[in-house]
């Protein structure tokens, strides 16, 4: 499989303080590659240098096999799209007008809607189970709902490469896991490669094929959910005391993280 | 979905020719209303005659109520598009060009041009440019990043500047003595009286472009709106477009600021209102706030001039009465 994404000794630095050091991976097309580590690990940074927010200080990023400075502006929005943490801040539009704002990409420089990105708003906003909330204003939504209009109008992009930064941080249960299953939806019907950053275990475990474990901007281990969720491994990486053990879902792992009144026993 | 390209265009132009017909409803009330009574007929008459049938109404209505109805449209409309484009720049419905300090910056450079005996234009026009620059410039340093974008870094930084170009501004008047003191007084308030009609013409001519300037950025606003890691993951260039926006707007509200003085709020009372019934999409609001602002201060500056029974007083008098209520109100409610 040809990667989607390959990052070569990348280092970030914000003044003389190390935020990533020398990273090196790849993300295979048509994956979910999920991000993990503790605070401060450098996920967040890592994202924006891969979607361009940040700039390269030094090494190397290719999306598609071309290099990221080769793309311009315009034309690394019409094969990435990006997720931000947090919800916009600006004057709300409806819904519907959100999600057609990711077009643009594709659209002259007024943004005029022809006929065709109509139909693409429309089966965006059907793909992520907005459309009966097309003429709401976005902030009358709940957050999972913001969540799903706003990965709609990454989706209006027709994206090959997603890139979401915690999309479940601050979402209730049953919002977790319908994002969740969204992209992995789009993942299998529409091959296109998700890239996540969570501070979910879990839920990284039951959704990702490949796992990152950061910790203070260096790689602690990469692979499938097995072989980055360990016991060692994550005790040492998070300094706290957990249990990994199998799923009750399958051959997954689980972690159980364990508060000190259970440690006695 | 009702959003394709026909009903958006039709919408447009539906929007632009109702506050178009208020505009010229307004245009045609400050040119027939006034000390003497006219009446709306032979005052119409008037601007299509010639000079001979009724020289005392025609010099009334071509010398002295034509050139301040156009310059009040000009400057109405500008105030209130530069409000927009900050609001939309900064995602924050109070940043106006009054507030933020960048109409007191041009009010510095116009005085300083003023006192060194500079004709309005080029002369002062480019002292008042250079003065919106600056006091822009420290705002951006004094709120620079993230900061930005919250209410109260930008307030604090616009009292700031503002107080600051007071001071300088109080300076100033201090050190002059002569007739210009009372000109520069007047003109400080917002007065829109001492206009001539070939400079306010060469004022629109100046200022078209840059509405359209504006107009062209007009859905990469929409895309801020977003915030800028989406806007720019959605291919907008922020860093062009954002200086080019405050480029072009200083440029306007400092080109406007050097003939009217400080008029204030009409920047944050139009915009919010025509937000409240139009929705945020820039490509509607910025041709609508150039119809509405204009329309706006034509009637401010009407009241402005039959308000007091004798004489009268400045327009920046009425938008400032009018507009920083309703500032109080914006600023209590996005409190909660």
């Amino acid at each position: 499989m040809k990667p989607a994404l390959s990052v070569e000794n990348l280092n970030y630095a914000y003044g003389s303080q190390f935020v990533l050091r020398d990273l090196s991976f790849s993300v295979s097309q048509g994956e979910m590659f999920i991000v993990i580590g503790p605070n401060g690990a450098g996920k967040t940074t890592l994202i924006k240098l891969m979607i361009g927010i940040a700039k390269i200080q030094s090494g190397q990023i290719e999306i598609l096999q071309s290099p990221l400075e080769d793309y311009s502006q315009k034309r690394l929005a019409q094969v990435s799209a990006y997720v931000p943490q947090g919800l916009p801040v600006g004057f709300p539009f409806t819904v519907e007008e959100t999600v057609l704002l990711g077009r643009a990409p594709h659209q002259k420089v007024l943004g005029l809607a022809a006929q065709n990105d109509l139909e693409i708003a429309q089966q965006a906003m059907t793909f992520t189970e907005v459309s009966h909330l097309a003429r709401r204003k976005l902030d009358q939504l709940s957050g999972g709902e913001q969540q799903r209009v706003l990965i709609a109008r990454a989706l209006c992009q027709q994206p090959q490469v997603i890139l979401l930064d915690e999309p479940t941080a601050s979402l209730d249960l049953s919002h977790q896991i319908r994002i969740m299953d969204l992209m992995e939806k789009l993942k299998i019907e529409k091959g296109v490669t998700v890239v996540m950053v969570s501070h979910d275990v879990n839920l990284a475990a039951m959704y990702g094929d490949q796992l990152l474990l950061l910790k203070a901007g260096e790689i602690v281990r990469m692979g499938p959910p097995h072989a980055v969720l360990n016991f060692e491994t994550l005790e040492e990486t998070y300094n706290c005391k957990l249990l990994v053990d199998n799923s009750p879902l399958g051959n997954l792992p689980r972690v159980t993280l364990v508060p000190r009144k259970f440690l006695k026993s | 979905m009702n959003l394709n390209l026909e009903h958006n265009i039709t919408r447009l132009l539906w929007i632009s020719l109702i506050l178009l017909g208020v505009l010229l409803t307004a245009f045609i009330l400050g040119l027939s209303i006034g000390p003497t009574q006219s009446g709306l007929r032979s005052a119409l008459s008037a601007l299509f005659s010639t000079r001979e049938s009724d020289p005392v109404l025609y010099s009334i209505v071509w010398r002295i109520r034509l050139p301040r109805v156009l310059l009040a449209t000009i400057v109405g409309a500008t105030l209130s598009l530069g409000g927009l484009v900050f609001q939309a720049l900064l995602r924050n419905p109070l940043a106006e060009p009054f507030i933020l300090g960048v109409s007191g910056g041009s009010a510095i450079g116009a005085i300083i041009g003023i006192l060194l005996g500079l004709s309005r234009f080029p002369g002062i026009c480019f002292t008042s440019f250079l003065g919106s620059l600056g006091t822009l410039a420290l705002i951006l340093i004094m709120s620079t990043g993230k900061t930005i974008l919250r209410k109260d870094a930008l307030l604090l930084s616009g009292v700031m500047v503002n107080a600051f170009c007071s001071a300088i501004i109080m300076f100033l008047i201090s050190i002059t003595q002569d007739a210009r003191l009372h000109n520069i007084i007047f003109w400080l308030m917002g007065d829109l009286s001492a206009s001539d009609l070939p400079q306010v013409v060469i004022l629109g001519a100046i200022l078209i472009p840059c509405f359209a300037i504006v107009f062209v950025f007009s859905h990469a606003m929409n895309l801020l709106m977003m915030g800028k890691d989406m806007a720019l993951t959605m291919g907008i260039n922020i860093k062009a477009v954002t200086l080019v926006l405050l480029v072009v707007t200083s440029f306007m509200v400092s080109a406007t600021v050097s003939f009217s003085g400080l008029v204030g709020f009409v920047g944050l009372v139009i915009p919010h209102l025509l937000r409240l019934v139009l929705g945020p999409d820039h490509r509607l609001l910025v041709p609508a706030s150039l119809f509405g602002g204009g329309a706006y201060l034509v009637l401010c500056d009407l009241l402005a001039r039959t308000l007091p029974q004798q004489g009268e007083m400045p327009a920046g008098v009425i938008t400032a009465l009018i507009g920083a209520p309703l500032f109080i109100i914006l600023l209590k409610k996005s409190r909660k």
